[in-house]
């Protein structure tokens, strides 16, 4: 469908507006974030140049995300990225992402809605991550811009670490009281393991 | 009796007692005691009984390895069966209770099973309860089981939290004991990231008990400088009571630590499993003293001599005023001095050995300790506590010389390595004559990945006994281990322990040496589960050879404890029996957990709200306001009917199907898969997927479409929607949406890797409503925005648009006969268009149908759904859907198995509609019978239901179902015997039963 020219009467909600709360760390619901998942072959110039004019970011490496002008790009899998764009832009976003595809095969496809996004920060986040998802989060391994694509206790995740430290997990927005509820209770009082 | 002597105890505070009770009586401990501890210093020795022949048993050991003191532990909500005493820490108002007696610890009616023994032997139950046949299931398993089991089951919901932690490590040191300690250290050094993980509260392990020096240091200043400089490495993470519960694959290494079972109902989680992945293992798990076998070594007051070292030494309690030591190594000597050094009186040391020991043996007897060697124990006697000794030549057959009252004996028959975690994921032993013990063979280590050990075994547990010897081992395992990461080991020396020169031991494994069947049948070696030497040696009579047959058939080292006192004495037994050498018997299989875990652990997070995720659509909200009922399709949880005030929920279903037949319903729709399939050959792909041709579909329009396996059987289906030339969008079934993509991309990756096509699961993109009934139309033209007239938008097309100011893509699709549009939203705005579309509605008497009026609207118009016609074995052949399959087409994914002989074969039962004769409700499964019966004298069959519903549009019961030849059978009337012994009669007709020329949704 193509994305509203004009403003909508109705805004657009996100999974769980306002979640928060206060723990080992300190969890956020993100709010709208536009999310762009491009498939494709990374190697191609194309794709390259799509990252570019969507985000003003490199490719990123394996693993890996790179901060652009105007948004972030994420490495998901060896043909799949997800770029980062504010809300309302997605669908310009991806009008510059298509133009500069052009003929080459590949998929880039708005995935905004499909996402819930929260922020984990404070002192414990790497250990309530490290509770749920089997990713070595030791300060010595994971470092700002790495993004591990794994999974969350018992449904699919990823996260990735801002310059300042803290932590963006994103999930399929169905899921995302569980989510919540899981990094709730991972960051219960009294439940620090004390390693990080 | 057992008592707390006046002075000593390293481990306990004096100054801080602590109340507890015990089978209800209140007592008192210190802190820094174990239950076990506490109740031996209340002269509480009995504390449970046998499990098969109800006999006293008391506290045997001081750790892991306890068979007899497991207790009840805490009530109601906290409480915990087969909990050991000897590893419960003790606090206050701990509560603990003995099992498996009735109706008291004291006074066991059950122990009457101990006087009929000798009519109990090994293989009893399958020898005496197999014949007559009948007799198991109704007379003696309901017997055996009332009799069985040690813990009663916990009754309420568990009190406490648990949780997972994800640890990574270079190498993971498991056990910390000295040897623990200097393999971390020498580890460490090199620059390795090391996890140190010890079972219990306290570092240092046995070396504080068992003396002797380490860098000239006494074990404890060792312990504590090593622990100081470990605690001061930031690549360093240590844990106590954390034990190391497994090694598995790929360096996977379970902890099982217990945060909070010495201080219940504090903040925070009792147990955490680590779940941590290593590059290396050093297991240095040390050793576990064997019992020896002699009549009577089950009476309470016979203990493992350390452990009653342990019980002196560590927490000031002396098991017994008149203590008896036996023993075939030097070891046990050091109980007879600590002993005497805490004021106990050591009557004798009987030593196994003529010889008798080394220089531990000269500093015993220096003490004034008296030493006979070439003795043995002929018999204890005693009932719920040891009385007298009698003693006799270990060379002999158990004539007793002499007997000898006293109320504890403190026995040791030589150490076993802890080999458990070396052994779980692989790693084979080697039987050490020397030490009489079977130790790691690093020449087998379990291997990884890349074929390379990535276990290894340090001090004790390799076999490494001595101090001296453990600890050059433990720095050699730590450095070793470093280095296979891949670190540079710089050089250092290893410490250095001093400790007493021992004197070779003597293997004992029948005490004495030619002990009689009178004897033997009272030599226990399994405290646990009653198994004596006699047992094994009946089974080895019987023809069981492998020790794995042996184990099962005599329950040996079945128990809680699974045998860490009785494995090694057990196939020792039975290698005698057999006449065979220890080594080619074997050992049974080591198997995680080391000791058993909780399942609380096991579970972690997963329970109440976070037991399983469920998923939510953008407009949950309003199904749960509005009294929906639900119906669990995957994890998500569908209305299955929104019943309102005064209605059943059949009554619902039947007003939601009739509201949307004449009116106007609202489906939330969202849960459908929604595929995006893009690419120059999108089209090619898609024509392999479904069984008809997608490729020829034009933009803008829609098509339903079968997909088959590659065996030909139906596994989902839906409407593909063409959205330009290169992109199509693939509705899946609710279920199928996480599965279908992951299918599409294994063909996409393993077999057409250079097509050029890309996928994404979009599902949850959108949220998607079905809007539905004669006046749908008029309800989108009261939101308008979009052209939805038939002219502009027939049946089987699509359109992007502004509807009611909400960007949206609306389906002409219907998958219940009527007019129908399913309108696509960005999830963030389907709340907004669900309230919406309520609104403007209602003045068309719009209201929601849940999942059930949605399979009885399908079923009237005679649709197919996934999981009720199809279950694995079905083919579209089956279902009358040859129309949806392609005969022009080469190929498609499932069409060579179509083609085989059996799918192919006119007899497949095929699908019909029934409609029964009286209009009631043919049963859900039930079969249509034919004549005869069959091999198994079953009634034969010739039909199925598949779906059955009553139908409020045609007000009678209606059915699909599988019949052999049914399309040639119309009219024909079958019966269906239903569960509730009545038997239904339906006519096979034709499964439309809804307008079958498709006028309404075509409208």
């Amino acid at each position: 469908m193509p994305e509203p020219m004009n403003a909508p009467i109705s805004a657009p909600i996100s999974a769980l507006p306002g979640a928060r709360f206060d723990g080992l760390a300190h969890i956020e619901e993100a709010g709208l974030q536009g999310m762009i998942t491009l498939r494709g072959d990374l190697a191609s110039k194309p794709v390259k140049a799509a990252v570019t004019a969507a985000t003003g970011a490199k490719l990123p490496a394996l693993r890996q995300g790179t901060q652009g002008k105007s948004g972030m790009a994420l490495w998901m899998s060896p043909d799949e990225l997800l770029l980062l764009c504010p809300y309302g832009e997605v669908g310009a976003v991806l009008d510059k992402v298509n133009a500069a595809l052009g003929d080459a095969p590949a998929l880039a496809v708005n995935v905004s809605d499909a996402r819930a996004l929260f922020s984990v920060s404070g002192l414990g986040a790497r250990e309530v991550l490290g509770k749920l998802c089997p990713v070595d989060l030791s300060p010595e391994a994971f470092t700002p811009g790495m993004i591990r694509r794994t999974r969350m206790a018992q449904i699919a995740a990823a996260f990735w670490m801002e310059p300042d430290q803290s932590f963006r997990v994103i999930c399929f927005r169905s899921v995302a009281a569980y989510a919540f509820d899981l990094l709730k209770d991972a960051a219960r009082p009294g439940a620090s393991v004390g390693v990080y | 009796m057992s008592t707390r002597v006046a002075t000593g105890g390293r481990l306990i505070d004096r100054a801080r007692p602590v109340r507890f009770t015990f089978n209800g009586k209140s007592l008192t401990g210190f802190a820094g005691d174990t239950l076990a501890s506490a109740l031996l210093a209340n002269d509480q020795m009995l504390v449970g009984r046998s499990f098969k022949y109800h006999r006293p048993r008391g506290i045997v050991a001081s750790g892991a390895e306890e068979p007899n003191a497991l207790v009840g532990l805490g009530q109601g909500a906290r409480f915990e069966p087969n909990q050991r005493a000897t590893t419960t820490e003790l606090f206050d108002g701990l509560s603990a209770d003995s099992q498996n007696h009735w109706p008291s610890l004291e006074f066991d009616v059950g122990a009457v099973n101990s006087a009929f023994a000798r009519f109990l032997p090994a293989g009893f139950y399958y020898k005496t309860f197999i014949h007559p046949r009948p007799f198991w299931k109704h007379i003696y398993e309901p017997f055996i089981r009332q009799s069985a089991g040690l813990g009663k089951a916990p009754k309420e919901r568990d009190a406490d939290s648990y949780e997972h932690f994800y640890f990574f490590a270079d190498v993971v040191v498991i056990g910390g004991g000295v040897a623990g300690l200097a393999a971390a250290k020498s580890a460490a050094e090199s620059g390795a990231k090391v996890l140190l993980v010890e079972q219990g509260a306290h570092w240092g392990g046995r070396a504080p008990v068992d003396g002797g020096e380490i860098d000239g240091m006494s074990p404890e200043d060792w312990i504590a400088q090593t622990l100081a400089a470990l605690k001061s490495m930031p690549n360093v993470t240590l844990r106590a009571r954390c034990m190391g519960a497994g090694v598995y694959d790929h360096g996977y290494v379970l902890g099982y630590e217990r945060l909070s079972d010495h201080a219940p109902g504090g903040e925070g989680p009792r147990h955490r499993l680590w779940r941590i992945r290593a590059k290396q293992v050093i297991t240095a798990t040390g050793a576990i003293e064997r019992p020896l076998s002699f009549a009577g070594n089950d009476v309470p007051g016979v203990m493992l001599a350390s452990a009653m070292r342990d019980y002196v030494v560590n927490f000031g309690v002396a098991p017994g005023q008149k203590v008896v030591v036996v023993t075939n190594n030097d070891d046990a000597y050091r109980t007879a001095i600590a002993l005497k050094q805490a004021g106990i009186t050591v009557l004798r040391v009987l030593d196994a050995r003529s010889a008798g020991g080394g220089a531990l043996m000269e500093e015993a007897r220096a003490l004034g300790i008296r030493i006979d060697c070439g003795r043995a124990i002929a018999k204890v006697s005693g009932g719920k506590r040891v009385t007298k000794v009698a003693i006799c030549a270990q060379e002999g057959q158990g004539n007793a010389l002499e007997e000898i009252a006293c109320d504890a004996l403190a026995m040791s028959g030589g150490w076993s390595p802890v080999v458990h975690l070396w052994s779980h994921c692989g790693g084979k032993l080697t039987w050490d004559e020397a030490g009489a013990m079977f130790r790691p063979d690093a020449a087998r280590a379990p291997t990884g990945a890349d074929g390379q050990p990535f276990v290894l075994a340090a001090g004790a547990a390799n076999g490494a006994l001595a101090l001296d010897a453990a600890l050059v081992d433990a720095d050699a395992s730590g450095k070793s281990a470093a280095k296979a990461v891949g670190f540079k080991v710089k050089r250092s020396t290893a410490p250095q322990g001093s400790t007493a020169e021992e004197s070779p031991l003597a293997p004992v494994w029948l005490m004495p040496r030619n002990a009689g069947i009178e004897l033997r049948m009272k030599a226990w070696l399994d405290y646990q589960n009653d198994v004596k030497v006699s047992d094994v040696q009946l089974a080895a009579r019987e023809g069981y050879e492998s020790v794995e047959h042996t184990k099962r058939y005599t329950t040996l080292g079945m128990a809680t404890d699974q045998g860490k006192l009785s494995n090694i004495n057990g196939l020792a037994t039975l290698a005698g029996a057999l006449d065979a050498a220890i080594p080619t018997v074997g050992t049974t299989t080591f198997r995680p957990p080391y000791t058993p875990i909780s399942f609380g652990a096991m579970a972690g997070d997963a329970r109440d709200a976070l037991f399983q995720p469920l998923r939510r659509t953008p407009m949950q909200d309003w199904h749960e306001t509005h009294g929906a009922e639900w119906e669990p399709v995957g994890q998500w949880r569908r209305p299955y009917a929104y019943p309102q005030p005064g209605e059943t929920t059949h009554d619902a279903v039947m007003r939601e199907v009739t509201n949307t037949r004449q009116a106007v319903g609202l489906l939330d729709a969202s849960t459908l898969g929604k595929i995006i399939v893009k690419g120059p050959d999108a089209g090619r792909f898609l024509d392999m997927l479904y069984t008809n041709m997608m490729s020829t579909l034009k933009p803008g329009k829609c098509r339903y479409g079968l997909m088959c396996s590659e065996n030909g059987f139906l596994i989902d289906d839906g409407v593909v929607a063409r959205i330009d030339e290169q992109t199509f969008l693939c509705h899946t079934t609710t279920g199928g949406a996480e599965h279908i993509h992951a299918h599409m991309e294994e063909w996409l990756q393993t077999e057409w890797w250079d097509w050029k096509v890309y996928t994404a699961n979009v599902t949850e993109q959108f949220a998607q409503i079905a809007v539905v009934g004669p006046k749908a139309r008029q309800v989108l033209e009261a939101l308008g925005g979009m052209d939805v007239s038939k002219e502009a938008l027939p049946f089987m097309t699509w359109a992007d648009g502004t509807l009611g100011g909400i960007a949206a893509r609306i389906y002409r699709i219907s998958f219940s006969g009527e007019l129908s549009y399913e309108i696509a939203v960005r999830a963030g705005e389907g709340r907004a268009l669900w309230d919406r579309l309520m609104q403007a509605g209602a003045a068309f008497g719009v209201m929601p149908y849940g999942t059930e009026a949605l399979h009885i609207m399908r079923a009237e118009k005679g649709f197919i759904m996934i999981g009720d016609e199809t279950d694995g074995t079905v083919i579209p052949q089956d279902l009358g859907l040859n129309w949806a399959i392609s005969k022009k087409k080469e190929d498609y994914l499932g069409k060579r198995a179509q083609a085989r002989s059996h799918m192919s074969d006119p007899t497949r039962w095929k699908l019909v509609g029934l409609e029964t004769e009286d209009g009631g409700v043919l049963p859900d499964g039930a079969y249509a019978v034919a004549e005869g019966v069959n091999a198994n004298g079953q009634r034969n069959t010739q039909g199925r239901v598949t779906s059955t519903y009553h139908s409020p549009t045609l007000g009678r019961g209606i059915a699909m179902g599988l019949v052999l030849h049914g399309p040639d059978r119309m009219g024909e009337m079958l019966e269906f015997p239903g569960t509730d012994g009545k038997i239904h009669k339906a006519k096979i007709v034709d499964p439309v039963f809804y307008d079958k020329d498709g006028e309404k949704q075509n409208a």
